[in-house]
């Protein structure tokens, strides 16, 4: 168990920067998660901290130790892959083994470590099989087998369960989280699928283009996203983003409102918004509640809904030409076509500055 | 949906009919025909008709015989010696022709001897070229397989890199494929060749004057190793190739696994590479046995199995058996002993690297 610090760490291929700067604490047994769009660089930070890929420039500290120049082995990490990297002409036992065969450890010790490991993972049974004769789920225990057997001080995971289907991805990220609470190592945990990463993570680092958007727990990243990217990054669906006009600002209160919209009072704290700007207001669809009597502050019609049983997502084309998505969490039928008013609790709504949609272009 | 193509057996069979019409004139005929041939008296050209002779062309080409001299004695049973000290024995020729006492040494000559005692034990065999066309085959076999594939594997791993440039070695590696093996044959006699030699003016230049040069070809001692060395230069890239083919089909990702447990460079070829290059190899070993088995080119153009038979190859023998002396029968039953060694070496091979 360690911390692990990153501090201003960057990485280039040639000219090419794609890790622009990257500040991340992760503190002694804590599980924290990489997410962020394809190609964001989550899998290269993950590789820099593992010792695959060179840091070019800032530093990397495990357990207080600057490791920068360290072989990987001598990290005291672990790392399962994606493609689980097991080796497809050793069983499961001699693969799970593997890091004490390389260090020269005793039959005994071998023997040991791999029980408690089939334990934990619960696949005695599968010891003497070759990796050819496992299931995908299986393969990956088993790379997580090997992981566990060099008892490392830091656990990574670069995206483990995207090669399963559905059912059992499902299965695995509660073996994960239960494996993080029977060895309480650190662990980074790199994924894009949002839901493994709210579930598993006790912080989030939301990553773009080389960069940390926001850290913090999932709940603080869902309730209060620092910026449009990770207020849209995260939650299914995905926040609702209407632009409107600011009509009044005084302090950190703002009235906003534009052709749908009636003028609505919403705190902004710590926002420089001023009476005539453009800006974001960014809505939950959980948070609508549709009315048919078109009692609301939003205005609109029925385009299309789509029952899911508990669930029903309904698309809703606003009077200004714009649509938005609303989730209700029960099963109700809207007729397409029908006007529809909407209200949503102000509380809950996120005002970003208009800026943050060009940002987002890049 | 099947189209009308694969359903229909007899269009099929239309289509099919070219290939399998030359496939059978010129590979599958030819093949049992060797078989035939090789139990007649068949010859090249010839008035009389071919006549079944049963196995009579093996025992020809296999015949072997043990014989011991007892030494020449006087009177009082002493050992007669010649003017140099050596022991006389009783002439050869005195068993192996029309001897009726020695019906199995019949026809046979000596291949090769040794000195037990007062006696000479020495091994007889009705077809002493042949013999030493077999030994030498084999011995070829027996250091070109290794060498090149080992060779090949340690060229295909230092190409196996991401380095500027690469390209250009794998080229070069894989130029002496892409020739005739007959016009590299015809070169390396010149490189072999004694006095103004290439080989022999680089190692003159490179000893200063003291080596004095070498007949590659014209030495009994030198001659087949010359033609391995100049052999395994010649085949060593298509094998670096196929290596290279296998070395890239092992996932990166495994190197890295291993990396992070802490495998060194020797480990990561132990438990990653070369395990990873299994079937490559098996493959690679039995195409390199044929391939050296089916030696002819090279002898041909450079040696003609001499000097003395020094470089007689099963291959040369069948050709100058069957065209140089007219002899097709006594050619095919070559062709099908060599096809039956390969075939049990390669058994032999897929059976010890055998998936257990
Ligand atoms: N060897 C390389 N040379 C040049 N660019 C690279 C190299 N490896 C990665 N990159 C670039 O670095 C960026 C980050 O890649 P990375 O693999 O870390 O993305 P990722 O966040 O893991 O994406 P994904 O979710 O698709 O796995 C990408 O834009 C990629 O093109
Ligand atoms: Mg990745």
């Amino acid at each position: 168990m360690a911390t692990v610090r990153l501090r201003d760490v960057r990485k280039s291929y040639g000219s090419v920067e794609v890790i622009k700067g990257v500040d991340i604490d992760i503190e002694d047994g804590e599980f924290v998660v990489f997410v962020g769009p394809s190609g964001c660089g989550k899998s290269t930070l993950l590789r820099m901290i593992a010792g695959l890929e060179d840091i070019s420039d800032g530093t990397l500290e495990i357990d207080g130790q600057v490791v920068n120049d360290l072989e990987p082995k001598q990290r005291g990490i672990a790392m399962v892959f994606q493609t689980y990297a097991i080796f497809p002409h050793m069983t499961v036992r001699e693969n799970v083994a593997f890091g004490l065969t390389i260090a020269g450890a005793s039959k005994e010790e071998k023997e040991r470590k791999v029980a408690e490991a089939a334990r934990v993972l619960q696949m005695e049974h599968l010891l003497d099989r070759r990796p050819s004769q496992l299931s995908g789920g299986q393969r990956q225990r088993v790379a997580i087998g090997r992981a566990i057997v060099r008892d490392p001080k830091v656990f990574l995971f670069d995206e483990p369960l995207s090669n399963l289907d559905a059912a059992l991805r499902m299965n695995m990220r509660m073996e994960i989280g239960k494996l993080h609470q029977d060895l309480k190592a650190s662990m980074i945990y790199v994924t894009h699928d949002q839901v493994e990463a709210m579930t598993l993570a006790d912080k989030i680092v939301v990553l773009k283009g080389g960069k940390v958007m926001q850290v913090g727990t999932p709940m603080e990243l869902y309730h209060n996203p620092a910026n449009l990217f990770v207020a849209g990054f995260l939650g299914a669906p995905s926040m609702n983003f209407l632009q409107v006009d600011v009509k009044e600002a005084a302090g950190d209160r703002v009235v906003v409102g534009n052709g749908a919209l009636d003028p609505l009072q919403i705190s902004a704290e710590g926002s420089s918004f001023r009476a005539g700007d453009r800006a974001i207001l960014g809505v939950r669809p959980q948070y609508l509640d549709p009315s048919e009597d078109a009692a609301g502050m939003l205005h609109g019609q029925v385009e299309l809904t789509e029952r899911l049983g508990s669930e029903t997502v309904v698309d809703i084309g606003l009077r200004d030409g714009s649509s938005i998505i609303a989730a209700i969490s029960e099963d109700r039928v809207l007729k397409a076509g029908s006007n529809i008013g909407l209200t949503f609790d102000a509380t809950k709504a996120h005002l970003f500055p208009h800026e943050e949609i060009r940002e987002e272009a890049h | 949906m099947a189209s009308k193509l694969t359903r229909s057996n007899r269009s099929g069979w239309l289509m099919a009919f070219p290939g399998v019409a030359l496939m059978t004139l010129f590979i599958i005929v030819p093949f049992f025909l060797a078989f035939a041939f090789s139990l007649t008296n068949q010859r090249l050209a010839s008035p009389n008709a071919a006549e079944y002779v049963g196995f009579e062309n093996y025992s020809d080409l296999l015949g072997l015989a043990v014989f011991t001299l007892e030494p020449e004695r006087d009177e009082d049973g002493a050992v007669l010696r010649d003017d140099d000290g050596e022991i006389d024995y009783p002439r050869l020729r005195n068993f192996t022709r029309n001897n009726p006492e020695y019906p199995g040494l019949q026809g046979k000559r000596e291949w090769f001897s040794w000195q037990s005692g007062d006696n000479r034990t020495v091994v007889l065999a009705s077809d002493v070229v042949f013999m030493k066309a077999l030994v030498n085959t084999i011995t070829f076999v027996f250091f070109v397989a290794p060498i090149q594939a080992g060779l090949a594997l340690c060229l295909a791993l230092l190409i196996n890199q991401r380095l500027r440039g690469i390209n250009v070695f794998r080229t070069v590696y894989f130029m002496p494929v892409v020739v005739s093996i007959v016009v590299v044959s015809l070169l390396w006699k010149f490189i072999y060749s004694p006095g103004d030699g290439l080989l022999n003016n680089v190692l003159g230049w490179l000893s200063f004057g003291a080596f004095n040069g070498i007949d590659w070809l014209g030495r009994t001692d030198t001659a087949l190793p010359s033609i391995m060395a100049m052999s395994i230069w010649q085949g060593v890239g298509f094998h670096m190739v196929i290596w290279l083919a296998g070395l890239q089909n092992i996932s990166p990702t495994l190197y890295e696994a291993g990396n992070i447990e802490g495998a060194s460079k020797w480990q990561a070829f132990r438990y990653i590479t070369w395990p990873g290059l299994r079937n490559t190899a098996v493959l690679i070993l039995i195409v390199i046995t044929m391939q050296a088995f089916a030696l002819y080119a090279q002898i041909a153009v450079m040696t003609k199995g001499g000097p003395l038979d020094s470089t007689q190859v099963l291959v040369f023998q069948a050709v100058e058996r069957g065209y140089g002396k007219q002899d097709i029968s006594g050619g095919s039953a070559i062709s099908v002993i060599l096809f039956v060694l390969v075939l049990a070496i390669s058994l032999v091979q897929r059976y010890l690297t055998r998936e257990k």
